[in-house]
């Protein structure tokens, strides 16, 4: 609760909102007791009276009433019937609406093809069909008001109702013994009522029209009562030679609802868990870079795509995570490397840093370079990014039920990564998608190129994306768990797919998994990541054989083989830490068995013997020696 | 040894397409008729591939789903969930995804306090302290008991999903993937820990999984299924290692194991049947380089092959 | 293709039905006699049961449904007592000036909208995202009476850009000119509010779109920025924006009698309110069937649209 008002008050449109509301609120509240003029007593001998006449602070209308009373009144009036109308619409909507989603099936069916039938009426029809039959009044139009509106709410609670429904700790209550109506009370309800606050702080506002637009066509309050809507209405006659007396009342709806909304909003926002992490914003062209130290020289020649110590971090709020450390690596033209490691270890974000592909805000790159052919691409110009984005450097990603657009036939999506880089017609680039999606081994490329990706099967679509990538003959593929979503016998068909096209064609594969096997089948040398930085490096045979950090050792020790039968598993106790409180010295120490207080302290360098790499003070293997044999 | 848990031609199918007349365009069978037994104290190991009915399998055996047809005996009584109170205390699941089978709305606490409550109607004192003793024994530190769900890494969470299904002190756990959302050096702990637990409380399990390895490490028997059917059945250290179906060998070259050369272990293109359109026979047929003209014609029957405890359903076994 | 729409064309059938009785039954709530009202002063007892009897009203509730329902399906919607002349006719000639409003309206609030919702979105947190959020929820807070009598004062009175009202027919009369000039202010009046719903919706739509996965891809492509976001995002998110096109078009029809309450427009809109306030109960009815009947329609079209759009929907 003091989390909600914190942030809800750090919205300043949001708080200015409330505060003109509370206003509002409290003048309506205090109209009895104000000293006010009767907002009912005609004077027609003064009417139309200007702004500050004597005691008339608002002038008076065609009657000669009060105008400051009036509103006042009206206001009140106006207030107390947009909220219980609202009320009226939220409660019994959102009891049809989790009735509806959570039974399901034929009661389900049965409610909501009603709502569907009071949703195929333009609303208004509905409420001046419900005017017509009860008569005009205030009442009556509170009713069609908040009747009209209890559909929006069923069907708005019955959709998040469903979701919930389907939700395992649903089945985890039934199982813990709970019975229907408790579920619904107790499991369902409490995640339902934040999205029945946000749906009734942004209609408020709206039902409060409504009723002063019924008022306005005389359907609502009837005289000698007004609200804002009937002042306005009768005001309307005199509107080109009197325009004050229709003013003051429009003014005030303006007003009010101006108020509901702006809080509305900052109400949403607040309890939309998604935008607590700032997560709505949208990722930028390129991810921002902002160095705060020189950019490295370039050493290394033979590389065709070379980090030198990459620093990413991603700025939410005021807190800092450093996904990644420091990291450098190189790939040769022909070379496979494996980048290892856990989840939050920081292996994707490095592979996305390279192209500028990091989600920004909040990722920025902060330090380091990457070098494709010894030329800077962190900071590059944007069009020199997307030059090289698909055409020189390719990326295969992990799911490609995700990855791939949706609308779009995959034939087309391949003719525009191709013409997005050459200057092919629309048959041509067609054509050579074909091509490509035979060199991936699909089978009827000709008509599988106009299937859309939800036709295929995840592996079929997994083709796609290494077509895709494929495009341009790139010299670089990055390719960032691409069987992580697949079944092993799929997974087999596409490892040996990838690595067959990389002998035929000297590609540099960067592939970054989690899992050993993979890369001990696929890559020439892997690196293993842990909390953003690398902690070894090597020949792949050399590493699996003889790890030289603990992690790594313990790693590969915790993870089951087939073949070794029933067994206890040599787990790592502990958690890999949080990349926003890292402490200083090796992340891996607080779960390493091999820590002494010195692993603590300070940064640990990179030793490096011949082409093996360690980070640790106290290796498992000495790779020096391991060099000299 | 006896029958904890016996299915007996279990089946589910849905329909699919429905329309505006006339019945649904088709029926998806997702769980053939199944007959499986799990004894007291053992670890059965349900291994397959996305779509091949394990979770739908595994959700019927807690009541979470209605089956089409078949049965399924709990202790030798039929399976009855019109008491949910009652039926909570006789078989427990646990879930894959740790985080979303806790509810983000109440604290770990009230999580816990559920069964307790509706299940064994203990009163709070005596609540207290069984929440306690539970946190104990699964290595979880009583201070998390007031925080929220979102506050927890996926393995804590999946402790605290274990902690609640033995809260319900109910003798067999349906485990479904429990371990596929963790990284390798959590998976690690969770296992180890569901080893310990079912030595201390003489619990039986249900183990659900993907992956090959995890499932030999953890089971006492193994089952594979493959479009919906039990294709092979033995222990769980001939299943992989002397595989008598087709499709288990193709599964056990599959997974990437360190030390053996990269070669895809069968066609390229190959895929999985269309569920809407199933194939006469057996299904693995198109896929198997064994096939033969009986296999085009005949569903092979879950038959010994071998020892007595060792069963396949194929008509050219290994 | 084809089949989908016939199959949608179908599944209105119910909901149309479905929309008369409701409206019939809301009509038969009508507390006291509507022969008495007919009447006026020349209400005695015979005369009652005479019309009662001319217009079928002593018969069983069903009975009367069905009778009316069957009327309506051959075209005769009863006859406009206030009026003295067929309820269809009046219907047809006042829903004509109504399309015309709403429809400009509505397109104007589908592009204004949603190109203010991408633009905002692609620009989030810059100063032509901050401009349009403001104008949009001042927007969505005005009244539209209210801005239309506004609009009158400055544009109509003061600048003398437009005339004021006085619309007489949709179509005929003064000529295209003329009706453009007549329509203008009305039309930007109705569809401010709907604009604003449209572009707020967008925008969120965007955001949403923008964040995902095989948008990065298209940008992994090498994909313009351009194209990024009117290509691959805006057509993702038309699949959430379309439906809210189609709630929008029934937000302008409704807004529709306001203003033509305001700029005396003579619409179906004020047609019913007039007919409300003289208790001219078959023209309401038959003005609302027929109305709704023609929105049921277009959120048929629009669902034909989704569909061409989302390969996923199975047609």
């Amino acid at each position: 609760m003091s989390q909600f008002l914190t942030l809800l008050l750090r919205n300043r449109l949001a708080a200015a909102g409330g505060v003109v509301l509370l206003i509002v609120l409290a003048l309506a509240l205090l109209t009895p007791v104000l000293p006010l003029a009767n907002p009912d007593a005609t004077d027609t001998a003064n009417r139309f009276q200007p702004v500050l006449s004597a005691g008339h602070l608002l002038g008076t209308d065609h009657l000669g009433r009060d105008q400051l009373s009036r509103l006042l009144w009206g206001t009140r009036l106006s207030l107390a019937v947009g909220i219980a109308a609202a009320v009226f619409a939220a409660s019994i909507g959102a009891a049809i609406g989790i009735i509806a989603g959570y039974f399901g099936g034929r009661t389900d069916n049965l409610i909501m093809r009603g709502v569907d039938m009071l949703m195929a009426f333009p609303y208004i029809l509905l409420a001046l069909a419900i005017v017509a039959a009860l008569g005009p009044g205030l009442v009556n139009a509170l009713i069609a008001v908040a009747a009209v509106n209890v559909p929006f709410f069923a069907r708005n609670i019955r959709g998040v109702t469903v979701g919930l429904a389907h939700k395992e700790f649903i089945d985890a209550a039934r199982l813990a013994g709970l019975g229907h109506t408790r579920i619904i009370f107790s499991e369902i309800l409490p995640n339902v009522v934040p999205v029945i606050v946000i749906a009734m702080s942004t209609t408020i506002g709206w039902m409060i029209l409504e009723t002063a637009g019924l008022s306005f066509l005389g359907l609502g309050s009837q005289p000698p009562q007004a609200d804002l809507g009937s002042m306005l209405g009768e005001a309307r006659g005199a509107l080109i030679t009197h325009p004050l007396t229709s003013v003051v009342p429009g003014a005030m709806i303006l007003v009010i609802v101006m108020g509901i909304n702006l809080l509305g909003d900052g109400v949403r926002d607040a309890l939309d868990p998604r935008l607590r992490s700032g997560a709505l914003a949208r990722p930028m062209a390129a991810t921002r870079v902002a160095r705060r130290a020189p950019v490295p020289q370039n050493e290394d020649a033979g590389a065709v795509l070379a980090l030198q110590g990459l620093e990413t971090q991603f700025h939410v709020k005021d807190r800092v995570y450093k996904a990644v450390g420091g990291v450098s690596l190189q790939v040769k033209p022909g070379e496979c490397l494996g980048l290892i490691g856990e989840s939050g270890s920081g292996k994707s974000v490095t592979a996305l840093s390279v192209m500028g592909l990091v989600a920004s805000p909040p990722g920025v790159i902060t330090a380091g370079a990457a070098r494709y052919d010894g030329a800077d691409l962190i900071g590059a110009p944007y069009e020199t990014l997307r030059h090289l984005r698909g055409n020189r450097i390719a990326y295969i990603f992990q799911d490609p039920q995700a990855t791939l657009h949706p609308l779009y036939r995959v034939g087309d999506q391949l003719v525009e990564a191709i013409r997005s880089h050459r200057p092919l017609s629309k048959s041509e680039a067609w054509a050579r998608a074909v091509e490509l999606l035979k060199q991936v081994r699909i089978p009827n490329p000709e008509s599988r190129a106009t299937s859309f990706p939800h036709e295929m099967s995840g592996g079929m679509r997994q083709r796609v994306g290494i077509a895709m990538a494929m495009a341009n003959n790139p010299d670089v593929i990055i390719a960032d768990e691409p069987t992580t979503a697949l079944d092993v016998t799929v997974q087999a068909q596409i490892l040996s797919l990838l690595n067959e096209l990389r002998r035929e064609r000297g590609l540099a594969i960067v592939f970054i998994t989690h899992d050993f096997g993979v890369v001990a089948q696929l890559c020439d040398r892997v690196a293993v990541m842990y909390a953003g930085r690398i902690v070894e490096q090597g020949p792949t045979e050399a590493v699996l054989a003889a790890p030289a950090h603990p992690y790594t050792r313990r790693l590969i020790a915790c993870v089951p083989e087939l073949g070794e039968g029933r067994r206890k598993l040599e787990a790592i106790p502990g958690l890999p830490p949080a990349v926003d409180r890292l402490d200083p010295g090796c992340a891996f120490a607080p779960r390493c068995l091999k820590a002494q207080a010195v692993c603590k302290q300070g940064d640990i360098a990179l030793a490096e013997e011949g082409a093996r790499v360690v980070r640790c003070l106290f290796p498992e293997t000495d790779i020096r020696l391991e060099q000299s044999v | 040894m006896s029958e904890v848990l016996k299915l007996d031609g279990l089946a589910k199918s849905f329909a699919v397409g429905k329309r505006l007349f006339g019945g649904p365009r088709g029926m998806v069978h997702a769980v053939r008729p199944v007959d499986l037994v799990v004894q007291q104290g053992e670890t059965l190991g349900i291994v397959g591939e996305s779509g091949c009915g394990k979770s739908t399998l595994a959700r019927m055996l807690v009541g979470l789903l209605p089956a089409t047809s078949g049965r399924i005996e709990i202790n030798g009584a039929p399976l009855d969930n019109a008491d949910p109170s009652e039926f909570g205390k006789k078989i427990q699941y646990v879930f894959q995804d740790p985080i979303s089978s806790l509810n983000p709305r109440k604290t770990i606490r009230q999580i816990m306090d559920a069964p307790l409550k509706r299940l064994h109607h203990i009163d709070r004192a005596t609540r207290t302290q069984r929440i306690s003793e539970i946190f104990a024994s699964v290595n979880l530190r009583e201070e998390f008991l007031d925080r929220y769900p979102h506050e927890f890494s996926g393995g804590q969470a999946q402790r605290i999903g274990i902690a609640r299904a033995l809260a319900a002190e109910a003798k067999i756990l349906i485990l479904d993937e429990p371990v596929s959302a963790l990284d390798v050096s959590v998976q690690a702990q969770v296992l180890n820990l569901l080893a310990d637990l079912k030595v201390r409380l003489g619990l039986t399990y249900l183990f659900i999984s993907h992956d090959l390895a995890v499932v030999e490490a953890v089971s006492d028997r193994v089952a594979v299924l493959y479009f919906g059917s039990v294709v092979e059945v033995g222990p769980a250290e001939q299943v992989f290692a002397a595989p008598r179906h087709p499709y288990t060998r193709l599964l056990a070259q599959s997974a990437p194991v360190v030390g053996r050369p990269l070669s895809a272990p069968e066609g390229r293109e190959s895929e999985l049947p269309d569920p809407l359109n199933p194939p006469q026979g057996c299904a693995f047929k198109a896929r198997c380089p064994k096939a033969s003209e009986i296999c085009g014609r005949e569903v092979p029957p879950l038959a010994p092959v071998g020892g007595t405890d060792h069963l396949a359903a194929c008509h050219h076994p290994l | 293709m084809t089949g989908y729409i016939l199959k949608r064309l179908l599944s209105a059938i119910p909901v149309l039905l479905g929309i008369t009785v409701i409206v019939f039954l809301i009509m038969a709530l009508i507390p006291g006699d509507p022969a008495l009202a007919i009447l006026g002063s020349y209400a005695t007892p015979e005369n009652v049961a005479k019309l009662n009897r001319d217009l079928g009203l002593d018969a069983p509730l069903v009975t009367r449904y069905f009778i009316w329902l069957g009327n309506m399906l051959q075209g005769d919607f009863g006859q406009s007592f206030a009026l003295n002349r067929p309820v269809l006719d009046e219907v047809l000639e006042r829903f004509g000036a109504t399309l015309l409003l709403a429809g400009v309206s509505f397109v104007l609030c589908a592009v204004l909208g949603i190109a203010a919702g991408v633009v905002s979105a692609a620009r989030q947190f810059g100063l032509a995202d901050k401009a349009i959020t403001f104008v949009v929820l001042l927007g969505i807070s005005i009244p539209s009476f209210f801005l239309g009598m506004m609009m009158i004062l400055i544009f109509a009175v003061d600048l003398r850009w437009f005339p004021v009202s006085g619309m007489k027919m949709a179509y005929g009369g003064g000529g295209f000119a003329d009706v453009a000039n007549h329509l203008v202010m009305p039309a930007l009046a109705l569809s401010v509010v709907a604009t604003g719903v449209v572009a707020r919706l967008s925008r969120g739509a965007m955001l949403e779109v923008l964040r995902q996965d095989y948008i990065r891809t298209a940008r992994a492509k090498g994909v313009s920025e351009g194209r990024v976001i009117w290509g691959h995002a805006l057509r993702s998110a038309m699949v959430s924006i379309i439906p809210v096109l189609g709630i929008q078009a029934g937000f302008v029809l409704s807004g529709a009698v306001y203003i033509e309450m305001v700029f005396q427009w003579p619409g179906v809109g004020r047609m019913l309110v007039d007919a409300i306030l003289k208790r001219d109960i078959l023209l309401v009815q038959g003005g609302v069937v027929f109305v709704a009947a023609c929105y049921v329609l277009f959120n048929i079209a629009v669902d034909v649209a989704q569909s061409l759009l989302d390969p996923r929907i199975k047609t």
